[in-house]
């Protein structure tokens, strides 16, 4: 069964899996996963609130196979549990999103978020350490400096690599409602935070102070129709960003035409056959992920049953619709009493934007070619975890007679969730998260 | 050769089966309006939009708390089958044992072992 589902035919194979075996921890779900511009450094972020960051080896000459591994960089606890007694609301530490700033010096930086309160994080090396202090001994006791009869100049010595991680800036206090997104802007300076109902513009060198631009509170909140599930920035034009709704609309602002972008500039919306309504139709249209593509041309939303991408240009319908597993159309009831209905499957794009990415259920994740218009289904588990073994493509069967390797969808495991994948800005690297354990997938290098 | 159909009659017929086939969805709509009569007109609308925004409410009252912690002084200690572990709110009173611990991660990912 060849499978394709990359431009030029990509063979996935499996090269690294991260995380407990058997472990059932609710702190270890993985609740983020990111690459950095250059796809050097891989972060993850879970509900326990810890930030795991993952570098790749520099590639080794001898190692002609494949290309370097992800290995643990640093690890800290971004959030810590809080509760407001005056509105009695636990909290959560959980990391809703973490995006990385490009590189300007030797540190990095990235902003990390859980519900309230967003943090700007500075990761540092250190590979060498002064000695030879003249008032200091080697271990930090003080010397007695009438005991000093000489002077020399200290020198810095290498030592083994340490990398701190450090908050250089807390911007709290900001959301009444639950952040869901933050994106940077193409300015470098600014960034935005949207929440169910608000979305908030910050200065990164400024904590004190937030601009609201984005404000759908309704006077009465009896009358709330829609709240806001995902917010960007547009990769190059500093004024624009975007918002998706539960509506499953999307919303281009420009933030030159008002301060208040309260009136889109490009309202995004398929229209629906009235006929065909139901009462999940609002439900599975809710947006749970709108991300640009790296051209800036389009942008692609998901919804709980597909993938769509829409060219900035036209507002009416999309340009490509690609169906995630349109077999779960027969499922809502169950889906809806076990509120898989509601889980928010996040997407991504390749580096050329010519593939998308999403997840699904049973820890599978699909990819769609654009280009090809194929599309292919990959599972990621701890069987076939060789490293360079080729994933073999998965199928589900709908509804009548399973061929053999199928798999029928009333054995499909909905508790197994792949809800977060990245994509390596520049290779075929994917990072692909399970409830608790995170993948590396590389295509096949010969 | 198929008998005369009155055509009024099976249209409307005709229409739901062809709802139940061209249409798992609303198929899906019937089964759980089967189960659940009693869900709401408004599908998706505010109550389920408030509920979404009200997560992570834990309604604490400190009266209620410290006169069940001095009460608990000259009682036994309730038993570990406590109500929902969650519900600290409405008719349960809180005491020390319920509220959640709230202590930060101590232990590292397991991504980074």
């Amino acid at each position: 069964m060849a499978g394709a589902g990359g431009g030029n035919d990509i063979q996935w194979c499996f090269s690294q899996v991260k995380g407990a075996v058997d472990d059932d921890v609710a702190e270890d779900i993985i609740s983020t996963v990111e690459f950095n511009h250059s796809g050097e450094l891989l972060a993850t972020g879970d509900k326990g609130g810890r930030v795991v960051i993952f570098q790749q080896e520099q590639e080794n000459k001898t190692q002609t196979h494949s290309r370097g591994e992800y290995n643990v960089y640093s690890t800290f606890q971004s959030h810590e549990p809080e509760f407001d007694y005056l509105k009695s609301l636990e909290i959560e530490e959980k990391i809703n999103k973490i995006r990385w700033l490009p590189q300007k010096n030797a540190a990095q930086f990235l902003l990390s978020t859980n519900d309230k309160t967003i943090k700007l994080w500075k990761i540092s090396e250190r590979d060498k350490r002064p000695e030879g202090y003249n008032l200091k001994e080697e271990d930090g006791r003080y010397r007695d400096p009438t005991t000093v009869t000489t002077l020399r100049v200290p020198v810095f010595r290498p030592m083994d690599l340490m990398v701190e991680a450090s908050p250089r800036r807390i911007f709290a206090n900001a959301h009444t409602y639950h952040i869901n997104s933050i994106s940077i802007n193409s300015d470098y300076e600014t960034y935005l935070s949207a929440d169910d109902l608000r979305i908030n513009l910050w200065h990164l060198e400024i904590t004190d102070r937030s601009f609201n631009i984005v404000d759908i509170k309704p006077a009465n909140m009896e009358e709330l129709t829609e709240v806001i599930t995902a917010a960007e920035f547009h990769p190059n034009s500093c004024n624009t960003f975007v918002y998706s709704s539960s509506k499953g609309t999307i919303r281009l602002c420009d933030m030159r035409a008002s301060a208040l972008c309260d009136r889109h500039s490009k309202l995004f919306e398929e229209p629906e056959d009235p006929s065909n309504r139901s009462f999940f139709s609002e439900i599975i249209s809710s947006i749970s992920d709108v991300k640009f593509s790296h051209s800036g041309r389009y942008m692609m939303t998901r919804d709980y049953l597909s993938v769509k991408i829409w060219d900035l240009n036209m507002e009416n319908r999309p340009v490509e619709t690609y169906q995630v597993h349109e077999y779960l159309r027969s499922k809502l009831c169950s889906l809806y009493e076990n509120d898989c209905i509601f889980d928010k499957f996040e997407c991504c794009w390749n580096g050329s934007d010519s593939v998308v990415m999403t997840g699904s259920y049973n820890n599978f994740f699909r990819m769609f070619d654009r280009n090809t218009k194929r599309d292919i289904t990959l599972e990621a588990s701890r069987e076939n975890n060789k490293p360079r073994t080729v994933l073999k493509p998965r199928k589900v069967c709908a509804s009548g007679k399973r061929k053999k390797d199928e798999i029928s969808v009333d054995s499909l495991d909905f508790n197994k969730k792949i809800l977060h994948t990245a994509w390596h800005p520049k290779e075929n690297i994917i990072a692909v998260a399970t409830t608790n354990n995170l993948y590396i997938f590389q295509d096949k290098v010969n | 050769m198929s008998a005369e159909i009155p055509e009024a009659a099976s249209a409307e017929e005709q229409k739901e089966m062809e709802d139940k086939v061209t249409s798992p969805e609303k198929a899906e709509e019937a089964k759980l309006k089967a189960r659940y009569p009693h869900l709401g007109q408004k599908p998706g609308g505010s109550d389920f939009l408030r509920k979404r925004l009200q997560k992570g409410q834990k309604y604490f009252d400190s009266g209620d708390y410290n006169m069940a912690k001095a009460k608990m002084k000259n009682k036994q200690l309730p038993t570990a089958a406590a109500p929902d572990k969650t519900e600290v709110t409405g008719d349960h009173i809180p005491t020390p044992q319920d509220l959640p611990q709230r202590k930060p991660s101590l232990v590292a990912s397991k991504l980074a072992g």
